[in-house]
């Protein structure tokens, strides 16, 4: 039977209420400021590096995001541990929130769906995100040319236009597992802290223990041991199970789009490489077609997670 | 189904699991009528208003609210109807009239409208001046009175209260009651849930008393005095002097008398006796110095059902004292 009315009456409403309170809440605020004041020190260590060793380079404005100096990481590698943490920290309490607040079942006594509360605040969540990364996006940018005075390509436009949309799912998919456990646990201290042990988790421990699991579902040849060769069919598996995490799909993706000279995220036999010139950068179309698996795969775990976070939403009781 | 009636509900079951929270229970609701739904807590009062509004599902039975099914079509349910719940919230960062605004967008009134109704809302619950005020430094009371506003100003036709009351001081509650009051003078139903017997009854028009689950007695407060209580009067004296005990058992009517202090005689008749009973203490010359019928009240139809009845649960007995 069909429900009456339209799912999304009040979606609008909710989303820019929602957005508001973000943009205006101390904890934005300090999570603004941690993220710039890292990608600083990020951006000052690559603009370092790059005056000190790279002299010719075709795509020296992409070194800006990737490139590291000790004991700083690169820009990438701060982007991709520090925009979980916002995602989480926008999403923790979120739907739990309204249950201690009370206002839930007040809220959804007014003529709106359960779905339009879901959504409007999920997309309040992403649109937050994303204006913060446009501004740091743009504030790299700045200083990049400001400092190393190489105006970028079109390319390096383009390439780094795409990074910045990849980083912004990426946040989604925190954004998303944040929400479902905002929905699950009626504590938002709990809530924050299972998010956090799962980022934790799947960022530090489990590309560890896929290596691990891999040895165990596809065992290693000893014909390839005695060779001092990885076993490819080990080395497959090893990479599916470490592409479950989305931090693994991002870095991948990062890679693919930012050195436009990766031809492949996987093992590749010397076969496949007959012909090829080495070194030599592919046409930014062709990076994306490299990354557009990795891409669609996190867009997908979003949904997935956000379709189960709505499921337990619809069929939780309202009551405080 | 009658014009008048504007919620039926008819063998309305919810179970969680293998526990039932509200078992068969059926009732309707008259155009303009205060009604109660009372009982101690955890009778399943608040999973019948969340059953009304479609806020969790049937799992058996029928609702009709305004004609329309909760289930099937909640939105046209929850746009005419206002609902507060037990302990209402409001985002505390925000203010009063910012709050209400919020909830107007949310069910689509213009922009030009809102402001009037918002306005006129906060006016008639008497917040007109806190209106600018975070809600976050309001009193129980203050948000309470909101919440009401918030019914106000969606202009719904009937208002689903629950716990109005609990928690509040008795100037609150007085000054809550008598907005309630006001709801019903603008011609809008009140369903309202309460497990404090005596303040509510004094605006219900109809009450039905819950007790695990079910609906246990439904009608008038006189209505359920006269069939409980066998529509006796009880009188109280107290005075100074002796013997009355026995002339006052003479008065016609009397059908018992009953020591109940030093000076304290209760009688119980089959009516009004309370001026034969000053006569006849100052014709002894009696100093009189007080006498009092005692009004037929929920609390004691409450007890004295649940008296009468002992195969009834010790939570309800329990529960009746914790309201009295």
């Amino acid at each position: 039977m069909r429900r009456e009315g339209s799912a999304f009456s009040g979606l609008g409403v909710v989303m820019l209420k929602e957005l508001s309170d973000h943009l205006t809440s101390v904890r934005m605020r300090v999570l603004e400021w941690l993220v710039v004041l890292v990608a600083l020190a990020a951006l000052y260590g690559a603009v370092q590096q790059i005056e000190d060793t790279t002299a010719q380079d075709p795509f020296l404005f992409l070194r800006l995001f990737t490139t590291s100096r000790d004991p700083l990481p690169s820009f990438v590698s701060f982007i991709s541990f520090l925009v979980p943490l916002m995602a989480i920290g926008l999403g923790f309490d979120a739907v739990n929130g309204e249950y201690n607040r009370r206002t839930l079942s007040r809220i959804l006594a007014q003529p709106i769906y359960r779905d339009a509360l879901l959504f409007g605040k999920f997309l309040a969540g992403l649109v937050t995100l994303a204006i913060s990364l446009i501004t740091l996006w743009l504030i790299v940018i700045g200083l990049g040319l400001l400092l190393i005075g190489v105006p970028p390509g079109g390319e390096e436009i383009g390439r780094s236009f795409l990074f910045l949309f990849v980083t912004i799912v990426y946040a989604g998919v925190w954004l998303t597992l944040a929400l479902l456990f905002s929905v699950l646990f009626r504590s938002p201290a709990t809530a924050a802290l299972v998010t956090l042990g799962v980022w934790l988790f799947l960022m530090f421990i489990w590309p560890v223990l896929a290596g691990a699991v891999a040895q165990i579902i596809a065992p290693p040849d000893p014909r390839y041991l005695a060779l001092g060769l990885q076993t490819p069919a080990t080395a497959v598996t090893e990479q599916i199970l470490a592409r479950l995490s989305p931090s693994t799909l991002f870095a991948e993706v990062v890679v693919a789009l930012l050195d436009p000279t990766t031809r492949s995220l996987g093992p590749i036999y010397l076969s496949q490489l007959q012909g090829a010139v080495l070194g030599a950068p592919l046409p930014i179309g062709e990076s994306m077609l490299i990354a557009w698996p990795q891409t669609v795969g996190m867009i997908a775990s979003a949904i997935l997670v956000f379709v189960v976070g709505y499921v337990i939403f619809q069929r939780q009781e309202v009551r405080a | 189904m009658s014009t008048d009636v504007v919620i039926e509900a008819k063998g309305l079951t919810k179970n969680y699991g293998q526990a039932v929270a509200v078992d068969h229970i059926s009732f309707a609701v008259g155009r303009g009528e205060i009604f109660g739904l009372l009982g101690p807590n955890g009778a399943g009062k608040t999973t019948t208003i969340l059953m009304l509004l479609g806020l969790t599902d049937i799992s058996a039975g029928e609702v009709r609210v305004l004609g329309f099914d909760p289930a099937r079509e909640p939105l046209s349910v929850k746009r005419r109807v206002g609902y507060l719940p037990d302990t209402v919230g409001f985002y505390d960062g925000l203010t009063a009239a910012d709050n209400l605004r919020y909830t107007a967008r949310l069910i689509g009134f213009k922009r030009s409208e809102r402001e009037k109704r918002v306005t006129e809302a906060l006016d008639q619950v008497g917040l007109a001046e806190f209106a600018e005020k975070r809600v976050g430094t309001f009193s129980r009371g203050m948000r309470q009175r909101l919440g009401l506003a918030e019914i106000l100003m969606k202009g719904a036709q009937i208002a689903i209260l629950d716990e109005p009351t609990s928690g509040l001081d008795p100037h609150a509650t007085t000054e809550l009651l008598a907005i309630i009051r006001g709801l019903k003078s603008e011609g809008v139903s009140v369903l309202l849930s309460s497990h404090l017997l005596d303040r509510v009854q004094s605006v219900c028009d109809r009450v039905a008393l819950f007790s695990g689950g079910r609906i246990a007695l439904m009608g008038s407060v006189a209505e359920l005095g006269r069939e409980v209580l066998g529509g006796g009067y009880v009188v109280d004296i107290e005075a100074e002097g002796a013997g009355f005990a026995e002339r006052l058992a003479l008065i016609p009517g009397v059908s018992g008398v009953e020591k109940t202090g030093i000076g304290k005689l209760r009688l119980h008749a089959d009516r009004d006796v309370r001026s034969e009973a000053a006569a006849e203490v100052v014709a002894m010359h009696g100093r009189l110095k007080y006498l009092g019928v005692q009004e037929v009240s929920l609390d004691a139809i409450y007890s004295r059902y649940f008296e009468t009845r002992p195969d009834e649960e010790m939570t309800m007995k329990e529960g009746a004292r914790h309201a009295a």
